[in-house]
């Protein structure tokens, strides 16, 4: 059965690109804007995989994983974040909130799919 | 890969700039002794990430290199190097080589060959076999078939909760060789007290594998930080080292990469901010839409206080805009930590750098366009100014000179100071050079300020490097010309054998200036408030007609050449007569003006708007601005004017 993702990033060009490789890699795909844009889709179905950015408008990926996780539908939903190096709090925020895995910005498209190999059977 | 990935490449080049400047700054707090704990970690970070970019994009000489660097700098983190002073040496010239690729690659241009030789430097770094282990078990001779590993795996209880599968770290191990696990249970509860989303159990493995170090920890990556791990070898022990990597002799030349200017990162929390006013403005201004509804007499105190509301919120929002495009000094102050470090070192003297006010926020584009006339005198400080050792030891100094930075705000602007305990300058020596280059004669009186300024001009400065005023080389003129177009104004201070300070003010903004308007004639002017000092009206015996000058104004015994707008900018004025006018004084470079105008019309803050893009240059006008009622109002350049008064600018208006 094809698995589905979620791409939560305010960057077009991150969702493009990200989209795009999971697309190829037999995913479907679904997008949202922001933090609060990532929740409400996730009211609406459920998904496989959740790749986030942190920094983002309206609500950010932090306080998007926490929302995630206290949802019984995404409780143990494997969640992406794609920081920056310079974030290296961040990071430890966001694993904190409930992160599963991290990917530094910028990644080759090869990366993303290594790194959701590791935490999706 | 199908996907045209050439729009990803900008955003690219600026991180893996900004990559650089990171693992520049780390490097050299290595080369300090002040390494953090992550230092090695964040080093190794960049230029992974740097590798990544550059595979992504298919730029084969950056790949290379930084996969060689990468490697060389992974065995650093891991203790199988030593940070010797020759690695960190060839660690920051990689950093040199990185940016020059980067720069190649940005302009697309064929790298420039240095790369291959670093390349091979690094090589050597890696291949240097180990020093004698410092474990007491016997070196492991070339790698086996199998080595067998003793692993422990215990996952702390809440590993669920971050959507983690120890099944799929067992899998990554097991695709890795051969792998018997045993699963130790006895932490499992009973049934009615089991709580399905707390991870209960632990395991002892036993892997078989040909695999790296590397790789078996690989399969860890997301869980190490919620879990105890250990990995044993079974049998002998992968040798710790001890390496000195070679030092390398060929001298740094300094590449610098240009800066790309078409985007910049905000903090989000000063969009933020701006949207909230934004906000707040379109409430207040509907509230007066709303009073002017159905308007009556009795509302105009109303209408009186919002619009001092709306003004209060344009004002703020004004102010919140204009700090968006400010960044710290630190990001041009960082690169002279480096470029004086090399070239201290080159020239066999000993300075120590230091820097403050580092965090003072400044327009993103002045930041950009005062790097490089700072470089400038950074390098004249350290070329010219500090002496060496063995000069300072004799003048009875400590052999180390100082080198201070300092930014700072003062009034509506930020100062830059490049302080030096070098040689200093002598005043005597700058008056006569001066004269020599007919640049002032030699019956002119000048208060010390003025002879310090004249190191500005130009044609004081011969074009060899080495000045006999024993101080500032070439260039001073241009640090003073960028000075000058960015608003700002700059000055020596001078005392000989204690040293020099060169003081830079700069507008915080470009975009907007604190003027004062005043009428010739039919048209509205702005000058600059930064360059007035006072406008007075004068009396007809403070004016004398000098031979060869013109007309001249004495103020507190100061004679000031008078500059008559009208017929400069050929106009006609009302006024012909200083007497019957209003004089504004004017100061540029340490000398005054006085400008004869018709009427002050007050002090206002006013919108710049560039005036290149569509008209010639006209001298002694910089810009223009739209006035509160639609008209235009020019700006004037007061060093133009000043070149013009002296018969030297574009024009002669007689």
């Amino acid at each position: 059965m094809p698995r589905t993702a979620l791409i939560v990033d305010d960057s077009v060009t991150i969702r493009q690109m990200v989209s795009f490789t999971l697309k190829q890699a037999g995913f479907g795909v679904v997008e949202a804007v922001d933090g609060q844009d990532g929740l409400e889709r996730l009211s609406a179905q459920h998904v496989d995989l959740i790749v986030t950015d942190l920094n983002m408008p309206r609500m950010d990926g932090i306080a998007f994983i926490r929302g995630l996780r206290a949802r019984p539908a995404s409780r143990h939903t494997p969640v992406l974040m794609l920081t920056t190096e310079s974030q290296e709090s961040k990071r430890l925020e966001g694993r904190a909130a409930g992160a599963t895995a991290w990917l530094v910005k910028p990644f080759h498209p090869d990366k993303l799919l290594m790194v959701i190999g590791k935490v999706l059977p | 890969m199908e996907i045209d990935l050439s729009q990803f490449r900008d955003t690219f080049f600026q991180e893996a700039a900004e990559l650089l400047e990171t693992m520049e700054r780390e490097l050299l707090s290595l080369r300090a002794g002040q390494a953090g704990g992550d230092t090695l970690n964040a080093i190794f970070r960049c230029a992974h990430s740097i590798k990544a970019g550059a595979r992504t994009f298919g730029f084969e000489a950056m790949a290379r290199f930084t996969h060689v660097l990468e490697s060389l700098l992974d065995r650093l983190r891991n203790g199988e190097v030593e940070a010797s002073a020759g690695l960190v040496e060839l660690l920051l010239r990689s950093v040199d080589v990185l940016r020059a690729l980067i720069d190649a690659a940005a302009s697309q241009s064929a790298p420039p060959p240095v790369w291959e030789d670093v390349t091979e430097e690094l090589d050597r770094a890696l291949a240097i076999p180990a020093a004698p282990p410092l474990s007491p078990r016997e070196p492991a001779p070339d790698r086996p078939a199998g080595t067998e590993y003793d692993i422990r795996f215990e996952p702390a209880p809440e590993l669920f909760r971050l959507g983690l599968d120890p099944f799929l770290v067992l899998r990554d191990l097991a695709q890795l060789g051969t792998l018997a696990a045993d699963a130790d249970c006895s932490r499992l509860p009973s049934l009615e007290t089991l709580d399905p989303e707390t991870c209960y159990l632990r395991w002892r493995l036993r892997l078989k594998t040909a695999a790296a170090m590397d790789q078996i920890r690989d399969a860890f990556a997301f869980v190490e930080d919620v879990a105890a791990i250990s990995i044993e070898p079974a049998a002998a022990a992968v040798p710790a080292a001890g390496v000195a990597a070679p030092v390398a002799g060929a001298p740094t030349t300094a590449l610098r990469s240009a800066a790309r200017e078409s985007s910049m990162r905000v903090a989000t929390g000063k969009v933020d901010r701006l949207i909230d006013l934004v906000g707040e403005l379109v409430i207040a201004q509907s509230m007066a839409a709303q009073i002017m509804n159905g308007f009556t007499a009795e509302r105009l105190p109303l209408l009186r206080e919002a619009m001092a509301e709306i003004e209060r919120h344009t004002r703020e929002l004004q102010d919140r805009a204009m700090r968006i495009r400010m960044m710290p000094v630190s990001s041009i102050f960082g690169r002279f930590q480096r470029l004086v470090h090399d070239t201290a070192q080159a020239l066999g003297k000993q300075i120590s750098l230091e820097i403050s006010g580092e965090e003072t926020e400044l327009d993103k584009g002045v930041v950009e366009r005062i790097a490089d006339p700072l470089t400038h005198l950074v390098r004249n400080a350290v070329d010219h100014g500090i002496e060496t050792p063995a000069e300072r030891q004799q003048a009875g100094k400590p052999p180390e000179g100082r080198l201070r930075l300092t930014a700072y705000h003062q009034g509506g602007n930020v100062m830059i100071e490049v302080a030096d305990d070098g040689r200093g300058l002598d005043t005597a020596r700058i008056r006569a050079k001066a004269i020599e280059r007919g640049l002032t004669a030699a019956g002119d009186e000048l208060s010390e300020e003025q002879i310090h300024a004249l190191i500005f001009r130009p044609g004081f400065s011969t074009a060899d490097k080495i000045s006999d005023v024993s101080g500032r080389g070439v260039g001073m003129d241009v640090v003073k010309k960028s000075v000058d177009a960015l608003g700002g104004a700059v000055a020596l201070q001078t005392a000989p054998g204690r040293g020099s300070t060169v003081r830079i003010k700069l507008p915080l903004t470009l975009a907007i200036l604190d003027g004062l308007l005043l009428r010739v004639g039919a048209q509205t002017y702005v000058i600059p408030l930064v360059s007035i000092v006072e406008s007075i009206r004068v009396r007809r015996e403070q004016v004398r007609d000098v031979a060869g000058c013109g007309d001249v104004i004495t103020v507190r015994q100061e004679p000031i050449p008078l500059v008559r707008l009208g017929r400069m900018f050929q106009i006609s004025s009302e006024t012909a007569d200083p007497a019957a006018g209003l004089v504004v004084i004017v100061e540029h470079d340490g000398r005054h003006w006085a400008l004869l105008v018709d009427e002050l019309l007050g002090q206002q803050q006013v919108v710049v708007k560039s005036l290149e893009t569509n008209f010639r240059k006209v001298e002694g006008i910089t810009g223009a601005t739209i006035l509160g009622d639609g008209r235009a109002a020019l700006i004037l350049d007061i060093a133009g004017i000043a070149a013009m008064s002296r018969g030297e600018g574009l024009s002669n208006a007689a």
